[in-house]
């Protein structure tokens, strides 16, 4: 069993994986405990699908698509917030039209883009065995910045996600801290992406933070529980993927899913 | 709470004020007053306007025409505490009754400051007032629709409110919690407070409340209940089916 968990450790690649896969197993269920309570899932997705031109952007002028992807999202995020009050449309309306146009805008550069070699599978599905030095310390720099924006904006946010309406009314102050949320699940949706992919880094997001709000009462003990199962997940995933032989991405979600599903099937929450 | 601590002086006043929404006139010259330590209820049918002109007093919807003013209220924010409509709560999101109590301290505090020991004793004594300190780490779920509306009641007196408006408070509340609801609200009328409650219930509406504002996207009526319920008044509310309900006793 020791064999099983250190062996691979002895490669730096598997070093740095392991470092990615928590700090994505932790900082996604965190920021996706709002995410879920919040009925904000869509928005999670088209963010992730939406830093695509960034990343594309990253690779054509030779800077790390990580650090590239952070302006497109946080740009992407307030645009969402804009339009849907400036038009006077849906959220879900306002993210389903700049989602698919900045995805599409995404496939055209990569298209476009003679000079790079991109696997387009990779962007979607995650290298997290690719991790870079470069990568692992601009997660760990959006990890500070999220985990300290969480606790300064923490008695806030649960207000702004619990009664909207009330607290708009105490303080000018709840929009922009909603403004900071969503630049939040921005940053650390480019953390998920260089693990889990565009297309899975949702299950990071969404699904331990749905198993934690089926065991616990508390928004706070959801939050911990929910990064102690998405780390639990990515860690896993990981070793399956070595062990196994299969893609990692996909070997995280599979775990993360099966926690839910075990957890799902022995206790279902009242709703309200 | 200690309510001689804080002096509630506050009066609410309109002046002529209309309010557009989605280019149709939801308010239209709207004028009237409010003195501290009054309680009233603000009736009207669907569509009359209620929610839009709690709105415009809490500065969420922007007036077209006229004044919202409110006198002698503490302008660093928090004078005036919103109990929104149930359709408008995220109820899914997991807060217990001292959760929420604990928002009304938020826009008191710094932005970067965590809540101290005075915060939490002022919490406490928010939520034995409302008689819920038995239910205090109950989720906001596992109460029943009066119980609810009584905690945003404790969140308004944590967060100092003179001002409270409280939008359809009596929905989806029995008609004994909704007695002790109004119970809560005369003691704080009785502090100074100005308490503004928007119903589609016209029942005791004289027993409950010391003024009634009757709404029709205008001002039809405003005053002691036992006055403002006529014939007329009710017609212009609620057409014909009005004029029913004020020979039937409706409102008294």
């Amino acid at each position: 069993m020791i064999d099983f968990l250190i062996a691979p450790l002895e490669y730096g690649f598997m070093v740095r994986a392991l470092i990615g896969s928590i700090l994505v197993g932790v900082m996604c269920p965190l920021v996706g405990a709002y995410v879920v309570t919040r009925n904000l899932a869509f928005i999670g997705d088209a963010l992730a699908h939406a830093v695509l031109p960034g990343m594309v952007l990253g690779f054509m002028v030779g800077i790390n698509p990580a650090i590239a992807a952070i302006p497109t999202g946080v740009a992407v995020a307030v645009l969402v917030r804009t339009v849907s009050r400036r038009a006077g449309l849906s959220s879900d309306t306002s993210i389903g039209i700049l989602f698919a146009a900045m995805f599409a805008l995404g496939l055209v550069m990569l298209a476009s883009a003679t000079t790079i070699r991109v696997n387009m599978e990779d962007l979607l599905l995650g290298k997290v065995l690719a991790i870079s030095p470069t990568d692992i310390y601009v997660s760990l720099g959006i990890t500070v910045i999220v985990i300290l924006g969480l606790f300064i904006l923490h008695h806030w946010l649960l207000f702004a996600s619990f009664d909207p309406v009330g607290s708009q009314v105490v303080g000018s102050r709840s929009g922009l801290v909603d403004y900071v949320f969503l630049v939040m699940l921005a940053l650390v949706i480019v953390i998920g992406i260089q693990a889990a992919g565009i297309v899975l880094v949702m299950a990071m997001l969404v699904t331990p933070a749905a198993a934690a709000y089926l065991l616990v009462r508390r928004f706070v003990s959801m939050m911990v529980l929910a990064a102690a199962l998405g780390t639990a997940s990515a860690v896993t995933g990981l070793y399956i993927s070595y062990h196994f032989n299969v893609p990692a991405a996909p070997a995280m979600t599979l775990v993360a899913s099966g926690i839910f599903a075990l957890v799902a099937s022995f206790r279902r929450r009242a709703l309200a | 709470m200690n309510s001689a601590q804080y002096s509630h002086q506050a009066s609410v006043s309109l002046q002529d004020v209309t309010v557009e929404l989605d280019g149709h006139t939801a308010l239209n010259n709207v004028t009237f007053d409010v003195d501290a330590g009054t309680l009233m209820g603000v009736v009207g049918p669907n569509g009359a306007g209620k929610s839009t002109l709690f709105n415009a007093i809490a500065g969420l919807l922007p007036v077209r025409q006229g004044k919202v003013t409110l006198h002698r209220v503490d302008q660093s924010g928090g004078a005036l505490a919103y109990v929104p409509q149930r359709e408008s709560v995220n109820w899914r999101f997991p807060v217990t009754v001292t959760d929420v109590v604990m928002m009304g301290r938020r826009c008191r505090l710094k932005w970067f400051r965590r809540p101290g020991k005075r915060d939490r004793e002022l919490v406490k004594e928010c939520i034995c007032r409302v008689g819920l300190w038995d239910h205090r780490s109950a989720l906001m779920t596992e109460l029943s629709g009066g119980q609810r509306q009584r905690v945003f009641v404790a969140r308004a007196l944590a967060q100092e409110a003179s001002v409270l408006l409280l939008d359809e408070a009596f929905s989806g509340v029995d008609a004994g919690a909704q007695e002790g609801l109004v119970e809560v609200l005369r003691t704080l009328r009785d502090e100074g407070r100005i308490v503004l409650l928007a119903t589609h219930d016209l029942t005791n509406l004289a027993g409950r409340f010391d003024e009634v504002l009757c709404l029709n996207c205008q001002v039809c009526a405003c005053g002691p209940p036992d006055q403002v319920f006529t014939p007329q008044v009710m017609e212009k509310l609620y057409g014909a089916h009005g004029v029913r309900l004020a020979t039937d006793g409706g409102g008294s």
